[in-house]
């Protein structure tokens, strides 16, 4: 467990930013270490299907990445704590301290999750939840499928489903430009490409624009849906309920190493320059966690990252620019898919906002802020450590979240009290 | 604009909340001030352990005075009052030795307790190391959930007819006290701003003492009683850094672990270095925590007088204002009696304990 | 993805490909996941790691995520559902 204390290049998170970056970092001589909280590498875009065997293209670039003389990989890798330039790490296997010259945080987005009556039931997922279980052998042959909320997401979501055998009942959309989105699509052939393809494995599944899952009933298990759209109410029958609303930059780790966030909307991202660079000098990150932009945009921003690290500016000037390129995609999808107003008053007085201790929205009725709210109704003191709640609170409105204290995930008492020992400090 | 009370409580943290309850329910015309969350301070962060610590005849009888009146307290909705005992455990032959002096001056106060062996410490809980030699059972005693019981006494005293005021106290007059919003207010000024003391009273040496704590996931039936190391009673009345032993089972099946001190670290943020000092200590009684996932970590601040004894009555140095502070970690378990004992000698009355221990004279006279 | 393992959920023995998650395997056998507070049947819900909705004991050790682990010959679940 004591190898490894130190590393010239610490990249959190594997997927497209934390690749891209690890495969420019191999080829510079310096050690680097790739770490992820699942057992693949691959994120979420890339997340390793049981059933689908991974496109040779993808699984070239995981391989490039890893190249595992240069780049080693550690798998089902937490971070929890932070102290300096040391990051205290959890693996099955028990804690260890790692310190870095330089840190490339590729954490991702995790998916904006709204409360609704009835949106605590089984059954009941994210979109990108439900392709994640599907591609983790989550049984969705014949099962009838909703999948509802905002986002391009829903469309790669009911694709996987109905790869996975299911019966995919429709797409519902709560945005309502969809084709003026559809005809800005021309200046990213390849993402134009992908939507025709998507669109070309949904043949026969209704897509309906300006349509929100209002509610989702059943006894123990989600059973049906009410869905209201442009002509009215609907009720499906169905086994399974994919609903998300789009992204979310992950920046807890980000705000516990004292990088700078900035935010337009309801949630912050991390502060960057044009080199990756966060506001603190050994940080970069790059992705998803600096705003919600796709896999393209992190691949090239997790390239430019790891150059910035490593010291090799020549490729800069081309990254940048196919970067900006994929960034503008990104402000293009943000502005059709905005959110309407009437997904932030889907719930209910009693609805469930923090899952993990049971609080209902009517606890939050005087409460002005975050740490109020778990003064009085223990909302954010559970599991999930406010990730769930607090990320739908602010997109209702209502508060932001706390800033997050150590630990950063529930983390073994025996990894907390492990001594940094020789471990080098900056 | 003035407005006059019989009697104005700075601060609605538990002291203040025990403070204002009381006087209501005498009679008092009451005005709370408070900026912030009701129990939101040094109240949020704390243990709300209902201890007796051995010390002084002084803070234990205050302590025993307190468990009396928290007899009256334990329905409060949201309290989780849990009368789960709390077992003193000595590590070795050195520490039982001071068992049985700890049991007279516990029983002087008014709280009965019964000194277990080995065997008999192991049958309590079966998750202490084995090699402990023994402790002091105090079965009345327990925990509750402060801010909850803040808010509930202070819901109490507006029943009563109290009235809350959402702003910031910045001066103090000769029985009067003027407001960040500009109004004054007139009347009997209390004080009970805790960590925030120094701001109004700066003459009154107050020093704080930083500490953390780790709450668990829910893992049910490990311990049952609180656990507190005899060496507890050192650590709060020493002067330097230290640990010391300190575990809770809370109603919610989480575990509450603690204790650690550090004098004039202002800066809230958690020292990972001072928790695995806490940790290590808290493994050394029972091992099995180790296994056990952390939730969350967080520190607060513990308002210390210069004695280990907090300050009760007016203060010398102004007119018509008192206080009540500088607890350190006893104030939630201190505040009934600290309640009781200020209000009815504003009124007046004979007091059911001596007060000059707690007189802020003893310090600015 | 031919290749089967034995786990047991519940103190029941099943086989289940190789590869997938604890929590798929979950669901392929039909068990419940957890209760919440109050008592209500819950599943995961985020399948990536955030909602610890999905926890289980797995070998003895309780609350961990069945989306982030993948199963193993031998391996016990125990759920609460």
């Amino acid at each position: 467990m004591a190898d490894a204390v130190h590393c010239d290049i610490v990249i959190v998170g594997a997927g497209p930013a934390g690749l891209a970056a690890a495969g420019v970092a191999a080829g510079s001589g310096a050690s680097v270490v790739l770490l992820d909280a699942n057992e693949r590498a691959g994120g979420q875009v890339w997340r390793h299907d049981v059933e689908h065997t991974t496109p040779a293209r993808i699984r070239r670039r995981i391989a490039r990445a890893r190249q595992s003389d240069r780049v080693r990989f550690m798998a089902r890798t937490a971070v929890v704590a932070v102290e300096g330039n040391r990051l205290l790490l959890e693996q099955p296997q028990g804690g260890q301290w790692l310190s870095f010259g330089s840190l490339i945080l590729a954490t991702g987005a995790r998916e904006l999750l709204l409360p609704f009556p009835g949106w605590t039931l089984p059954g009941v997922t994210g979109a990108g939840g439900l392709q994640a279980l599907a591609k983790q052998g989550w049984p969705l042959a014949g099962r009838r499928v909703v999948i509802a909320g905002s986002g391009p997401l829903l469309l790669a979501a009911a694709a996987t489903a109905r790869r996975h055998g299911a019966h995919v009942l429709g797409v519902f959309e709560q945005a309502v430009s969809m084709h003026r989105f559809a005809a800005g699509l021309w200046r990213w052939p390849g993402k134009a490409w992908q939507a025709a393809v998507l669109r070309g494995r949904l043949a026969g599944v209704p897509y309906r624009q300006g349509s929100v899952v209002t509610r989702a009933r059943g006894d123990g298990q989600v059973r049906e849906v009410d869905i209201d759209g442009p002509h009215g109410r609907e009720r499906l029958a169905c086994d399974l309920l994919g609903v998300g609303y789009g992204l979310v930059p992950d920046v807890r780790l980000a705000q516990m190493l004292g990088c700078r966030l900035e935010r337009d909307g309801a949630h912050p991202r991390v502060a960057v320059d044009t080199h990756q660079r966060s506001s603190r000098p050994d940080v970069y990150a790059a992705g998803e966690a600096c705003g919600i932009g796709g896999r393209d945009s992190a691949w090239l921003e997790g390239a430019i990252a790891a150059c910035a690290a490593i010291g090799a500016t020549s490729r800069w000037a081309a990254l940048q620019r196919r970067r900006r390129h994929a960034r503008a995609f990104a402000a293009h999808l943000h502005r059709h898919f905005a959110l309407d107003a009437r997904i932030r008053s889907l719930a209910e007085r009693d609805t469930t906002i923090c899952r993990c201790e049971d609080v209902p929205m009517a606890a939050l009725d005087a409460c002005d802020d975050a740490r109020a709210a778990k003064l009085a109704s223990r909302c954010g003191m559970g599991a999930c450590q406010g990730r769930i709640c607090g990320t739908a609170l602010a997109e209702l409105g209502r508060f932001m979240p706390e800033n997050p204290r150590p630990p950063l995930f529930p983390v073994r008492l025996e990894t907390l009290a492990v001594d940094p020992g020789q471990t080098p400090a900056s | 604009m003035t407005s006059t009370y019989d009697l104005i409580v700075v601060g609605a943290g538990m002291i203040g909340a025990a403070c204002a309850e009381r006087a209501s329910s005498e009679g008092m015309k009451v005005l709370v001030v408070e900026p912030g969350v009701v129990g939101g301070g040094v109240t949020a962060a704390s243990m709300g352990h209902l201890v007796a610590v051995d010390g002084a005849p002084a803070e234990l009888a205050l302590a025993g005075y307190s468990e009396t009146l928290w007899e009256s307290l334990r329905d409060l909705p949201g309290s989780e009052y849990d009368r789960c005992g709390t077992l003193w455990v000595a590590a070795d032959e050195a520490d039982m030795g001071r068992i049985s002096g700890m049991r007279g001056r516990l029983a002087a106060a008014g709280v009965t307790s019964e000194a277990v062996d080995a065997a008999q410490l192991r049958r309590l809980e079966p998750a202490l190391a084995p090699s402990l030699a023994g402790g002091l059972l105090v079965a009345s005693e327990g925990i509750v959930y402060p801010p909850a019981v803040a808010r509930e006494l202070l819901a109490r005293a507006c029943r009563l007819g109290a009235e809350i005021r959402r702003a910031r106290a910045i001066a103090l007059g000769d029985h009067a006290l003027t407001l960040d919003d500009g109004e004054r207010v007139q009347g009997t000024v209390l004080v009970a701003t805790g960590a925030a003391v120094p701001e109004l009273l700066p003459e009154l040496p107050l020093r704080l003492r930083k500490g953390h704590l780790v709450i668990t996931e829910r893992h049910q039936g490990l311990i049952r009683h609180q656990l507190v190391q005899l060496h507890y009673a050192d650590s709060a009345h020493g002067e330097t850094d230290s640990v010391a032993f300190n575990v809770q089972p809370r109603p919610t099946g989480q575990i509450l672990i603690g204790s650690s001190r550090e004098y004039d670290r202002p800066d809230p943020g958690v020292s990972l270095p001072m928790v695995r000092r806490m940790l290590a200590c808290a493994f050394a009684f029972v091992p099995a925590l180790r296994h056990l996932q952390a939730l969350r970590i967080w520190t607060g601040q513990r308002p210390a007088s210069v004695d280990g004894l907090p300050y009760l009555g007016p203060v010398p140095t102004r007119r018509g204002v008192w206080v009540a502070a500088g607890h350190e970690g006893h104030g939630i378990c201190t505040a009934p009696g600290s309640a009781r004992l200020l209000v009815d000698r504003l009124l007046g009355r004979e007091t059911a304990l001596d007060m000059r221990p707690y007189d802020p004279a003893r310090v600015l006279a | 993805m031919s290749a089967r393992v034995e786990i047991s959920i519940n103190g029941r023995r099943l086989h289940v490909p190789e590869g997938i998650s604890v929590a798929a395997a979950i669901a392929r056998a039909g068990q419940p996941f957890r209760r919440s507070l109050r008592g209500e049947p819950r599943a995961p819900c985020c399948g990536m790691g955030v909602c610890f909705e999905c926890r289980v004991g797995i070998d003895g050790r309780p609350h961990q995520r069945a989306c982030m682990v993948n199963v193993c010959d031998g391996m016990r679940i125990d759920t609460d559902g």
